[in-house]
């Protein structure tokens, strides 16, 4: 992949050249703070990410009276972690069971739950999963190594206003008395987006 | 609009190049082009939905062929240029070449973490009864318009059964148009696999899409 690299780096030199320019022209303007922009890098840069999300889903998943408000009125149960604002005004949770299995997209651009999840990966922004997962949830599911029973019911979701999603994936089997920080462990990324389950606590125990 | 933007259901994309533990930006240009653009959101001189338009009027080839944020970055001209916040001699320049023209507000480092937490609401007061009610069937409206849109083409023309009521929000197709928010109901929409793709759909499919009381009509 030394090449892909290579070509994207010399790529990168006009743009780099382009934004440069931008942050000068609007820096010497006025309409920016540089230390703003710095503040905003950092804030999704370590305070914002799907450590949140993760800390939302084991919840639900230990505390029914959280579930049943993360399911009616997801907005609020997340603000109950502080976790509130830019692209997480109208939050919505969708729960996936042994029947059914939620998928979130943006086919139009890149609408994406960034309180609980952050920003999103460079994937879900481009060209073919947006294209595909609408039409072709499975293949795309067995691209990313997920397979499901073939009479699971699959749902797609495709954010087009500013209702953002957030998967809460199933609790593995084998985490019977597990505590909230342990399980958050196991609710990765694209769990919460659809296209990953929980991990398998048996390579949680692997890994750690 | 009929956008290169529009992907659902497109075709001949390829596989999804997966990263592992991704970082959240590639360079130091794609930190800066993020945080230019929410500094710049936050001056207030536009909306999201003018934002979204921005980029989604690239040219098919330069959209399809840019990365992220390289379309934000070239959004981000645009919006600055339709604006009136600067020329194209001074975007061509790489300098400022004459005064500022006034914003609303420039955020500063420390009122950042107050701005992302209060975001910005869509949902507006609910002045008219809603057209619709979950289990109602719909029809979405056949249209092309060349403004601004959310109703993705591949749910044109399409019957579906609304889920839920969500409330009123702000319309995209106004807003990013500059004619006002005008709010109105916005509902999601249940639609089989097979009343969007056809026969050969995945059988245990369906689409749920958040659409506006004005893409649809009663089925």
């Amino acid at each position: 992949m030394s090449h892909d690299h290579d070509h994207d780096h010399s790529e990168l030199s006009d743009i780099e050249l382009r934004v440069r320019a931008l942050e000068t022209l609007l820096t010497d303007k006025g309409y920016i703070d540089p230390p703003a922009l710095d503040e905003l890098i950092e804030t999704y840069e370590t305070r914002i990410g799907p450590k949140n999300g993760a800390r939302v889903v084991a919840r639900s998943w230990i505390n029914p009276e959280y579930r049943k408000r993360l399911l009616s009125d997801a907005t609020a149960a997340i603000a109950e972690f502080g976790f509130t604002g830019r692209q997480g005004e109208h939050m919505v949770a969708v729960e996936n069971t042994p029947e059914t299995h939620n998928m979130v997209v943006c086919t139009l651009c890149s609408c994406y739950p960034w309180t609980v999840l952050g920003l999103p990966p460079v994937w879900y922004k481009s060209a073919p999963y947006r294209s595909r997962a609408v039409r072709d949830p499975r293949g795309v599911l067995a691209e990313f190594g997920v397979t499901l029973p073939k009479e699971t019911q699959i749902k797609v979701w495709d954010s087009t206003a500013e209702v953002r999603y957030l998967v809460i994936p199933m609790r593995p089997v084998g985490t019977d008395g597990w505590s909230e920080d342990k399980l958050a462990e196991l609710v990765v990324r694209d769990s919460m987006i659809g296209t990953a389950l929980a991990l398998d606590p048996a390579k949680l125990e692997t890994a750690a | 609009m009929n956008g290169a933007q529009d992907l659902g259901g497109q075709m001949g994309f390829g596989p999804i190049e997966i990263e592992e533990n991704e970082p959240n930006f590639h360079a130091e240009w794609e930190e800066r082009a993020f945080a230019l653009t929410l500094a710049m959101g936050m001056t207030g001189s536009w909306n999201i939905d003018t934002s979204r338009h921005a980029r989604e009027t690239l040219h098919p080839v330069d959209y399809l062929s840019s990365s992220y944020y390289e379309i934000w970055t070239k959004g981000l001209e645009k919006l600055l240029l339709n604006a009136g916040l600067v020329s194209a001699e001074e975007l061509k320049a790489r300098a400022a070449l004459g005064p500022a023209a006034p914003v609303k507000r420039i955020a500063k480092a420390q009122d950042v973490a107050t701005i992302l937490a209060k975001g910005g609401p869509a949902d507006r007061p609910e002045t008219q009864a809603a057209r619709y009610k979950v289990g109602d069937k719909v029809r979405t409206k056949r249209m092309h318009p060349e403004g601004h849109t959310r109703l993705p083409r591949y749910a044109r023309n399409c019957i579906g059964v609304i889920e839920a009521v969500h409330g009123v929000h702000v319309f995209p197709d106004s807003n990013a148009a500059g004619k006002g928010e005008a709010p109105t109901w916005l509902y999601n929409v249940t639609f089989k696999g097979k009343d969007v793709w056809g026969e050969d759909s995945d059988p245990t499919l369906t689409l749920q899409i958040d659409l506006w009381e004005p893409y649809l009509d009663p089925a």
